[in-house]
């Protein structure tokens, strides 16, 4: 027997485990979690000749015993602090898996919106399973088919028709571990209705010198004419891998945006889709990685022009140092018939050192002959023109180069809309830069 | 203050500076003309310290000191100063705000206390008049979006903002209209001092009709062939380079 083999007998010994254990939960998502074991079970976990793995080894990952993450564990007072939460808004804490209800605040009710653990959604409302593991369906990757198994709580946000709400919702994920190295299956699901609109942040957060996994997945339903705007932090520790999965389903007009800034982990590996399934849809992707040590950090991205009328927007940035990798894969697809569709993807990659290295993957694959696409790739370093031009004027070296990094990756943190999250990426960058504190007020 | 002995400089593999002798005292405006390709803007590169050149012999001193050996933030905190050819564009670091950096960099290693944003906001007001520029612009992004006399009319705002020892100013001139030659120049000319002293380069005679030198040098192959007084640049306008080209001992200073 291989040792690919063990490692799924080893996750198909534990669902068998989970199958059998005594939970209330609708047939119809039994059925969806034996579906995707099994699929995993098929597939086994990508190895090096797996074509969108092939620059992310997962070996340690695969390797790693990881044992489930205490559902009743709490974080401590300093890691809710370290949330960073704006006064903005309903919150929601989701510790290793589970809805935290002393930890959650929905805020005042709102006509037209809930907010729930995911677990109950399911429970009590049969509609979601026209929406729960549909959208990331067939071609979700091995990952997302595990969150499907084991991920029993998260998140629901459910919006009702014409509901428009304010106030970003905050989603926390936050990983308590034990020492022993473990995983979380953590899940957002959110349905906006026809006509509405809300913005929600989703964070993620763990220990530092802890090894553990987080394993989210992110579903997003956009009705017709509805705007969605997601935003993810992910800060995992230091040790940590985190995989995650975004689909987003956008019907007629409706419009969805996602940005998504990593700064943790050990090893994370984002899939992002989006697909339009109705005429006239828009949506943005935006991402800011910033990598170093021996990080590595993973973006693919397909973007599925279905239907025809639709726009995306796809700009990725990444800021690598020391020896840390970088991987960017962004495909667009135009469908036959998706006419008129208008695309663009950019990807820009800044190394801060010799040893740093970006995979950078722009793909258009188009079916349609009336469309306009758009796609480029840039990997440099810091421009010596621009650096001596600050030094000249007086500016220390590290302090320039703080600068123009900072000028790198600030057109991505100036389109974050939420203050408080804007605020906490611009807290990081300035801890993370030579320097950050000095050269504060001179970024436009 | 200035005093450049038998500099010799490559860029890159390419011998460009072949023995260059000048001194500069304060107060002095020196002029640097040539034909392209004699070293004029190597010349200017080499002393504010730009990467890409080697200096393979002689030495500069700046007040006495080896400005050779200085960083160029460091020759930037000693007073030296590069009005650029070609200023960068910089998207993303606000002109003012890196100039309140600059500056306070500049005062800190003078041993004068920094200036806060009030203060430092009144200096730009105060600077932006004297070379008639608008202050909306000198907030934006450094040189983004600016025309060419934009960029060269910020390169002196940002030289009235730094108050240097020495000015180099490298084709000032360049792509700029008379109007706003005249602006540009009229510009450094408020900056002159008795205490500052500044080298023009320049490919033209016209914007020392605007900026009037002390002493004229004429640049040709990595050296200086002649010097003379602000006469000589109308001579220059006339006859052209070529007559020089065959001029054999290099001069020193001017008539002084």
């Amino acid at each position: 027997m291989t040792a690919v083999a063990m490692e799924t007998d080893a996750y198909r010994a534990s669902f068998e485990r989970f199958a059998a254990s005594a939970r209330s939960e609708p047939s119809w998502l039994r059925e969806r979690r034996t579906m995707a074991m099994a699929r995993f079970v098929e597939r086994g976990f990508p190895g090096p000749r797996d074509e969108a793995w092939r620059h992310t080894p997962i070996a340690p990952l695969v390797r790693a015993r990881f044992e489930a993450a205490d559902p009743a564990a709490r974080p401590d007072a300093d890691t809710v602090e370290g949330l960073g939460f704006g006064s903005d808004g309903p919150r929601v804490v989701i510790v290793n898996g589970r809805f935290s209800h002393m930890l959650s605040s929905s805020g005042p009710a709102r006509a037209g919106v809930d907010i729930l653990p995911l677990g109950e959604a399911l429970a009590r409302r049969p509609e979601l399973e026209a929406h729960l593991g549909v959208v990331t369906g067939e071609s979700a990757s091995v990952f997302c088919d595990l969150n499907t198994a084991f991920a029993e709580d998260g998140a629901a946000v459910l919006l009702a028709p014409g509901t428009t709400l304010e106030e970003p919702i905050h989603v926390a994920h936050v990983q308590v571990t034990d020492g022993r190295p473990t995983v979380a299956y953590t899940r957002t699901l959110v349905v906006a209705g026809r006509g509405s609109q809300c913005r929600i942040v989703e964070s993620f957060a763990g220990p530092d010198e802890r090894t553990y996994l987080t394993n989210a997945v992110t579903e997003v339903h956009v009705g017709p004419n509805g705007r969605v705007d997601h935003y993810k932090l992910q800060r995992e520790g230091r040790e940590a891998f985190h995989v995650a999965t975004l689909v987003a389903r956008l019907q007629r007009d409706a419009r969805f945006a996602d940005h998504a800034i990593s700064l943790g982990a050990v090893l994370s590996r984002n899939d992002i889709e989006v697909r339009f399934e109705g005429e006239g849809g828009e949506c943005v992707l935006n991402g800011l990685f910033l990598v170093n040590g021996k990080r590595l950090t993973d973006t693919h991205s397909r973007i599925d022009h279905i239907r025809p009328h639709c726009s995306s927007r796809e700009l990725y940035k990444g800021v690598l140092d020391q020896q840390a990798r970088g991987v960017f894969n962004g495909l667009i697809v135009v469908r036959r018939g998706a006419q008129k569709t208008d695309a663009w993807q950019t990807n820009k990659n800044l190394l801060l050192s010799k040893d740093a290295l970006v995979h950078s993957t722009p793909q258009l694959e188009i079916l349609a002959d009336d469309v306009k696409c758009k796609h480029g790739s840039t990997t440099g370093q810091i421009d010596p023109a621009a650096l001596f031009y600050l030094r000249s004027r007086g500016i220390a070296e590290a302090a320039a180069r703080s600068l123009l990094t900072h000028a790198f990756a600030s057109d991505l943190v100036r389109r974050l809309e939420v203050a408080s999250l804007r605020e906490a990426v611009e807290r990081h960058l300035q801890a993370y830069l030579p320097g950050g504190a000095e050269i504060r007020e001179a970024v436009a | 203050m200035l005093e450049i002995q038998n500099l010799h400089a490559k860029a890159g593999d390419t011998d460009v500076l072949r023995g260059v002798d000048l001194t500069v005292r304060a107060g002095e405006v020196h002029a640097i003309m040539g034909p392209n390709g004699s070293g004029k803007s190597t010349l200017a590169h080499v002393l504010a310290g730009r990467p890409g050149y080697t200096v393979t012999q002689g030495r500069v001193l700046y007040r006495g000191r080896d400005l050779l050996a200085l960083a160029p933030e460091e020759r930037a905190r000693e007073g030296v100063f590069l009005a650029f050819q070609y200023p960068v564009e910089i998207p993303g670091v606000s002109n003012v705000y890196f100039l309140k950096a600059a500056l306070n960099a500049i005062r800190k290693h003078r041993g004068e206390p920094e200036l806060d944003a009030v203060d430092f906001l009144g200096i730009v007001r105060e600077k932006a008049q004297l070379v008639d520029i608008d202050e909306a612009l000198v907030k934006r992004a450094v040189n983004e979006g600016f025309s060419g006399g934009e960029k060269k009319r910020n390169e002196i705002f940002q030289m009235a903002v730094l108050e240097p020892t020495l000015a180099i100013l490298d084709e000032t001139d360049s792509g700029l209209d008379i109007d706003a030659l005249r602006i540009v120049a009229s510009g450094v000319n408020r900056l002159r001092r008795p205490e500052r002293a500044m080298v023009v380069v320049t490919h033209y005679q016209r914007l020392l009709n605007y900026i009037v030198p002390d002493f004229v040098h004429v640049l040709v192959e990595g050296r200086i062939v002649r010097s003379g007084g602000k006469e000589m640049a109308f001579e220059l306008d006339e006859r052209g380079y070529t007559w020089l080209e065959k001029e054999p001992a290099p001069v020193g200073r001017g008539q002084s």
